[in-house]
């Protein structure tokens, strides 16, 4: 069991960004319709998607460092960093960068979605489940554990953080891509009115457990 | 708070905000234009609603704390711009209207949320603090921004210039301080509006807190002093890009128009006087290759008149300048609407081309010399000055009060406030509702806001 969820959670927290409008499908939906261009869409998909990568790689190779050198309080302090984050972004829920605005190049938007994906604490986010991926490398091919191993948990090689970091932002990717073309092809949106619903509480209390989950796992 | 979906009168495309419902209220500000009575100005709320048996009636009333602020202009603390994809804060509320003191420099913020009839003072932001955190004075414009809320100022503290642009944090309502990094030769100030789509903004200019607050000043009229440009910014980085001057004979440049649509580049804004024939302008503008520029596109003439039944103030002119104060742009871009101050005449102009407008009709309300009839109320002062069309464009709010010192020159008899209803049918034609008509005593109602937006509280990020 304990060698193929920490991936599934990887992915599926990309999924979860990707779905997310202000995480960078609704800029790139916006972008092609500003210049009524389908291409527009896909091409602002790109900077995005490499932003976010940036974003949550920093974080990876943070906590991929500090495991490496052993630092022996990293548990506590990420845990603490996440809680801390969590409160933050419940006291402040309409905190957001103010900085860009619709004339934005490749540049532009690989920054802006850097910030956006830093200031949501996206990276922070995968803390607790770098911490339970085994020692060693890249997804292990089937479950051979006996017993689900106590922490500490030891390391997080390189193989196995470009492995966090590609799964995470692919699937980021898939799920943004389909979700910018399909509502600039055919939903529309009015979708906006309706399905935009509002994460950031439970996103800051879910980022609060993450904390709290990582000094067991 | 938080919603747990966003505000329901946030609209992603200036067309589905004119699909939306039909607005049942409005907020208005009334002044009193004489403060040694000791009366208060006031935010007051009138039912539009046809259904309601006080429709057409002032239903709820929140008086400013202090005597002689002067309510003018004002806004929501968030609209549909909250929907833009660099900056999404959608699930704020649209529930705050924050209403300046032109004479005070207050704003006073109001909350309309636990009962709409009934506006709440929630909090005072003083002049001092205004003045101390972004230098200028006269708070005239609001504009709910993507990322904060705009206000556009007359001047300084001193009553000079310049005049200018400054921010509120949308949360707090602090005031964030001045918004121009670099204005360039921009000096005067009034209005302000922006292409969110093209990120520039537009100023125009109208005159320092000294150059108005005495009336209008003929010798600075006919010196060219008021404001004749209009200037273009880059509005991210808050930089002057481009002034556009129409002549010195071209004076007082009032409301700006942008196209609602975010793909379109171009808007309109009217030019109150010229001091060669008293015409009024409204004039274009417009990117093109990359550049923008500027075009007349509408003149109004001056209408010959008895001097017996003129003012002092233009007797000698033999005619009464239309005055236009006031123009309006419906949410689907089509219409656009001309306030004569001076001729009471409310003008309407199919801009489907905007490069060339079709004039299409006019309804005559008050006027200098014509005082032209409600049936409800008979003969009228004042002239059709604010206007506030609704989301779908079908229906023109009207008040007849422009600001205390001009009011006198043109209307030395005093102005009798009055809101009334022009309809537009399916055809475009106007008609005035023979019906609603709300007047006022010893008060003068300005702009209003419409219950979940209007044609120029809105703007959108998405075509």
């Amino acid at each position: 069991m304990n060698g193929a969820w920490p991936w599934l959670a990887v992915a599926m927290l990309g999924a979860y960004h990707g779905v997310d409008p202000s995480m960078g499908w609704l800029f790139a939906v916006g972008l092609g319709l500003q210049d009524r261009s389908r291409k527009r869409v896909f091409a602002a998909l790109v900077p995005i998607a490499i932003g976010h990568l940036l974003s949550v790689a920093a974080v990876v190779a943070l906590i991929a460092a500090a495991m490496g050198r052993g630092f022996i309080w990293l548990r506590p302090l990420g845990a603490l960093i996440l809680i801390g984050f969590g409160v933050f972004r419940l006291r402040r829920p309409l905190a957001h960068p103010r900085w860009v605005a619709m004339r934005v190049g490749f540049g532009d938007l690989t920054l802006w979605s850097f910030l956006m994906a830093t200031a949501h604490g996206a990276g922070l986010m995968l803390f607790p489940i770098l911490m339970a991926i085994p020692a060693g490398g890249a997804p292990p091919p089937m479950p051979h554990h006996h017993m689900p191993m106590p922490p500490p948990a030891g390391h997080l090689g390189p193989l196995a953080a470009a492995a966090v970091i590609a799964v995470h932002t692919s699937a980021m990717l898939l799920v943004m891509g389909s979700v910018a073309i399909a509502v600039y092809e055919w939903i529309g949106l009015k979708i906006l009115r309706s399905a935009w619903i509002n994460l950031d509480t439970i996103w800051a209390v879910a980022l609060i457990a993450a904390g709290l989950l990582s000094l067991v796992i | 708070m938080a919603l747990w979906k966003p505000d329901p009168s946030f609209y992603p495309s200036p067309r589905m905000a004119a699909e939306g419902p039909r607005e049942k209220l409005a907020y208005v500000v009334v002044f009193n234009p004489d403060p040694s009575n000791g009366r208060h100005d006031a935010l007051c709320v009138l039912d539009t609603d046809p259904q309601s048996s006080s429709y057409g009636k002032i239903v709820g009333r929140a008086e400013a704390p202090n005597v002689g602020d002067e309510l003018h202009h004002f806004g929501w603390n968030a609209c549909s711009a909250a929907l833009c994809p660099y900056a999404p804060h959608p699930h704020v509320e649209r529930r705050y209207l924050l209403v300046p003191g032109l004479r005070s420099s207050r704003i006073y913020i109001f909350d309309t949320k636990p009962d709409p009839r009934s506006p709440k003072l929630i909090k005072t932001i003083e002049a001092a603090e205004i003045a101390a955190r972004s230098g200028y004075s006269r708070p005239h414009t609001i504009h709910c921004g993507p990322d904060a809320i705009y206000v556009s100022a007359l001047g300084a503290a001193d009553g000079g210039g310049p005049g200018g642009v400054f921010l509120l944090d949308h949360d707090s309502f602090d005031v964030l301080g001045r918004w121009e990094v670099d204005r360039g030769p921009q000096y005067l100030g009034y209005d302000f509006w922006w292409h969110l789509g093209y990120d520039v903004a537009i100023t125009s200019e109208w005159g320092t807190p000294n150059m108005v607050e005495n009336g209008p000043d003929l010798d600075l009229l006919t010196q060219g002093k008021y404001g004749h440009q209009l200037h273009l910014w880059d509005l991210r980085r808050r930089r002057h890009l481009k002034a556009f001057d129409f002549g010195p004979d071209q004076q007082i440049v009032l409301e700006l128009r942008p196209a609602h649509d975010p793909t379109k580049a171009y808007g309109f804004v009217c030019v109150t006087v010229s001091t060669k024939d008293l015409s009024s302008s409204i004039w274009m503008w417009y990117r093109e290759g990359g550049d923008w520029n500027i075009r007349k596109v509408i003149e109004i003439p001056a209408e010959p008149a008895d001097p017996a039944l003129l003012p002092p103030a233009i007797k000698g002119f033999k005619a009464v300048p239309p005055l236009v104060t006031e123009i309006a742009l419906s949410t689907d871009d089509r219409y656009l609407y001309a306030a004569c101050f001076g001729t009471g005449d409310l003008r309407q102009y199919d801009v489907t081309d905007p490069f060339n407008p079709k004039f299409k009709g006019a309804v005559r309300l008050g006027g200098i010399v014509s005082h032209a009839p409600h049936p409800k109320a008979g003969a009228l002062n004042g002239g059709t000055q604010m206007l506030e069309i609704s989301r779908d464009g079908r229906r023109i709010y009207v008040t007849n009060s422009l600001y205390g010192p001009w009011d006198k020159a043109f209307y030395p008899e005093g102005v009798r406030g009055w809101i009334t209803l022009v309809n537009v049918g399916a055809d475009g034609a106007m008609t005035l509702d023979p019906d609603f008509f709300a007047p006022f005593s010893g008060e003068r109602p300005h702009q209003m806001r419409l219950e979940g937006g209007d044609s120029s509280s809105d703007s959108y990020c998405y075509p």
